[in-house]
């Protein structure tokens, strides 16, 4: 396949494998932290992590959108879904993760809750243009990837006049999130060398976003694409400015993602929504200006007005480590949950539904492989 | 009116169904004569056969020799008409299929309709008209059935479940916990057509692909194998959850796990490319017209060469072997270089494939 296969090539790969070989010290270690539940599906769906030296590993980060969703904003759709007439559209990733009291959309949805599994905005829209009286309120998440869709099927509403239509809005911010992540790394937190940067989401807020990282932290960034050579070669590239103790911005996914990234996708996302004072996150607890909310003139589509709730204690799951996992602290076979009870069919925390989770892909694609492997 | 005009058989049915305009309605499974016209003109017509004649509420035959199988299989795919095929041919081949994967000649099926309320004639008739082909192209006859009809809005246009008998041959003793370590593990040709041609016509998810639907019947090929490779362990097709579901399934069946090379495993381009932008693993989707076959490794080159012989096995090929594992493990080796697992696809994210 034209434009995949060349990012998947097995002596590429080998090749790359060599040099990081090469490359690294043997006298120290090298903790990477890929942000994206991309990067982190790609090395487990490939097997990167067998291809690197044993003392280079790769920490998982908190970019994936269904995990750092705290349980209290999946109560809250739930209750909008039971207490408001409303026919509720969400992605199918959403519909298996726990909520409080072994609840889920899946099983309120079986109860009788007009909740529909939906591939893209635009199935949200057609449902509402389908029914004018029916509310439909479509269930949004993600990082800034998915933000510029979610403004599109606003403007389109309100263009079209679709009243029945609105968002459920819990799209959140990348850079407060690294932020955070990399603040607490200074204190009790995860031990981090470099950093290998969203992909995506670079290609709409650019990759200047990211100079923080060096500035603040001290850290060495290589924004990532999601193939497994990108993530091979861009784990070359932390290596070497890990070794030359450069703390710098550097773009291995140029191919998408420039300095100043999508500016009509920056402009359309700020004309249609506003950031949140403050905004909870799995694993990372509240973060100012790290989430967003509907611009004050799109109130009449925020579904949060529209249809208010009466919600009790959201309680995550006890014994659930998807807080720890999501902060890169501990690897998720070290939850006592892990396996038994919590697996993809029966998941304890969001970190186990996604495929983009890091509980996921351990269990998926890493579970105790059979042979010892090559590290 | 004379006494010659009240002695003459009254005609069964005032005027013939509408098969251009008409609809199911109530009436039609109401046990009344529209639904005696409805099995009259659209079952008995295209289905035509001796036993399904015979007009009563089963079918008579036998008696049988040997040993025996019998299947059954529901089928609500959405849509009822896809490219490569429809729910009717489904319905077919699908309890065909089941019936052969035992080793064994499938002999006669039985199919239950249930219609809603407002299904067009004509649908009904398209799907009538390609299982009355399916059957004959494979040679097995539906000599009983069942209709009926819910309120609009209780089903969707139409579901079918079909049964099917069949015979095994003498020292044919295929079964999933016969798979064992050094066996080689065999596939019958490109996986995923079925459920990528199925998603491309959803209305949620409408992508233009000139993939088609695998879905045929298998016994011919399966007829041939047996007859080449009397001493295959195991036989199934991998339908709903694709591969990775069955290899799973006789792994866990017979306490082994597997090694399969990556590489090695056809997938169309076109079901890759399809895969890629959706999210999806080819080894998870669905397929209706391909087998796994499990058999010692000294006959693998042999019943590879056989099913290639055949025109549903043209790209047949031997993916891997099975491997003691107490873990019961399905273990890749990437074209990448790296190990993987294949694990059961996990929830329902194509619902209504088959």
């Amino acid at each position: 396949m034209k434009f995949v296969d060349e990012y998947r090539d097995g002596p590429l790969a080998r090749d790359l494998a060599r040099a990081i070989a090469a490359e690294v010290r043997p006298d120290r270690d090298y903790r990477l932290m890929e942000f994206c539940g991309g990067h982190t599906h790609a090395i487990f769906r490939y097997g990167v992590q067998d291809l690197m030296p044993g003392n280079l590993r790769f920490v998982h980060g908190p970019g994936c959108p269904v995990c750092v969703l705290p349980m209290a904003r999946i109560d809250q759709a739930i209750a909008m879904a039971t207490q408001h007439p409303i026919t509720l559209c969400t992605y199918g990733d959403l519909m298996r993760v726990p909520a409080s009291q072994r609840q889920s959309l899946l099983k309120a949805k079986a109860a009788g809750a007009d909740i529909r599994m939906v591939y893209s905005t635009q199935d949200a829209l057609a449902i509402a243009r389908a029914a004018p009286g029916q509310p439909v309120v479509f269930f949004a998440i993600g990082f800034e990837t998915t933000t510029p869709p979610t403004a599109v099927a606003l403007n389109t509403a309100r263009a079209e006049g679709l009243n029945n239509f609105s968002v459920f809005c819990n799209h959140v911010l990348t850079p407060p999130a690294l932020r955070a992540i990399l603040s607490d790394s200074t204190e009790q937190g995860a031990h981090i060398d470099g950093i290998l940067g969203p992909s995506h989401v670079s290609s709409i807020i650019g990759s200047e976003a990211y100079a923080f990282v060096a500035k603040d932290h001290g850290l060495p960034l290589v924004i990532a694409g999601f193939e497994p050579l990108d993530v091979m070669q861009s784990a070359l590239m932390l290596v070497r400015l890990i070794n030359q103790g450069a703390s710098e911005l550097h773009n291995q996914y140029r191919r998408a993602v420039s300095p100043e990234g999508n500016r009509k996708a920056q402009a359309l996302m700020q004309a249609t929504f506003a950031p949140r004072d403050s905004f909870e996150w799995r694993g990372l607890g509240w973060l100012p200006h790290s989430a967003l909310r509907l611009a004050d003139d799109y109130q009449d589509y925020d579904a949060e007005q529209r249809f208010p709730v009466t919600l009790g204690d959201s309680r995550e799951i006890q014994g659930c480590e998807c807080p720890k996992v999501l902060r890169g602290l501990i690897e998720p076979t070290d939850c006592k949950l892990f396996g038994h009870p919590c697996s993809p069919e029966n998941p304890m925390g969001a970190c186990m539904v996604s495929s983009e989770g890091a509980c996921a892909a351990y269990w998926s694609y890493g579970r105790s492989p059979r042979q010892s492997t090559s590290t | 009116m004379t006494s010659t005009d009240t002695n003459k058989p009254r005609r069964r049915f005032f005027s013939p169904l509408d098969m251009h305009q008409g609809r199911v309605d109530l009436s039609h499974g109401g046990g009344g004569r529209a639904m005696a016209q409805l099995i009259a003109e659209v079952f008995h017509y295209h289905l035509n056969n001796d036993l399904l004649r015979q007009g009563n509420d089963q079918a008579l035959f036998g008696p049988l020799r040997g040993r025996l199988v019998m299947s059954t299989d529901g089928h609500v795919v959405a849509p009822l008409f896809f490219n490569g095929g429809n729910i009717g041919s489904l319905a077919v081949h699908g309890t065909i299929n089941d019936v052969a994967m035992a080793g064994a000649r499938p002999l006669y099926l039985a199919a239950g309709f249930i219609l809603e309320e407002g299904l067009p004639l004509a649908d009904l008739e398209r799907i009538v008209i390609s299982m009355a082909e399916a059957c004959k192209t494979a040679g097995v006859p539906i000599v009983t059935g069942d209709t009926k009809v819910v309120e609009r809005g209780k089903a969707d246009g139409c579901f079918i479940t079909t049964t099917g008998v069949g015979e095994v041959p003498e020292g044919i003793n295929i079964s999933g916990e016969r798979a064992t370590p050094g066996d080689a593990v065999l596939v019958s040709g490109t996986l995923g057509d079925h459920g990528i041609a199925i998603l491309s016509q959803r209305e949620n998810l409408g992508f233009g692909t000139d993939i088609c639907s695998d879905s045929a019947a298998l016994h011919d090929l399966v007829a041939a194998m047996v007859e080449a490779v009397p001493e295959i362990h195991c036989l199934r097709d991998p339908t709903r959850g694709g591969l990775a579901a069955t290899l799973n399934e006789l792994a866990a069946q017979a306490g082994v796990g597997m090694q399969l090379r990556e590489a090695e495993i056809p997938v169309k381009a076109g079901v890759r490319a399809a895969c890629e932008f959706l999210g999806l693993d080819p080894l998870h989707i669905a397929n209706e017209g391909k087998l796994i076959a499990i058999c010692p490794a000294s006959a693998a080159e042999r019943l590879v060469n056989t099913m290639r012989q055949h025109p549903l096995g043209r790209e047949a090929a031997i993916i891997g072997e099975v491997v003691k594992d107490p873990q019961q493990l399905i273990e890749l080796e990437t074209p990448f270089g790296g190990r993987r697992l294949l694990d059961w696809l996990t929830g329902e994210q194509l619902p209504r494939i088959c």
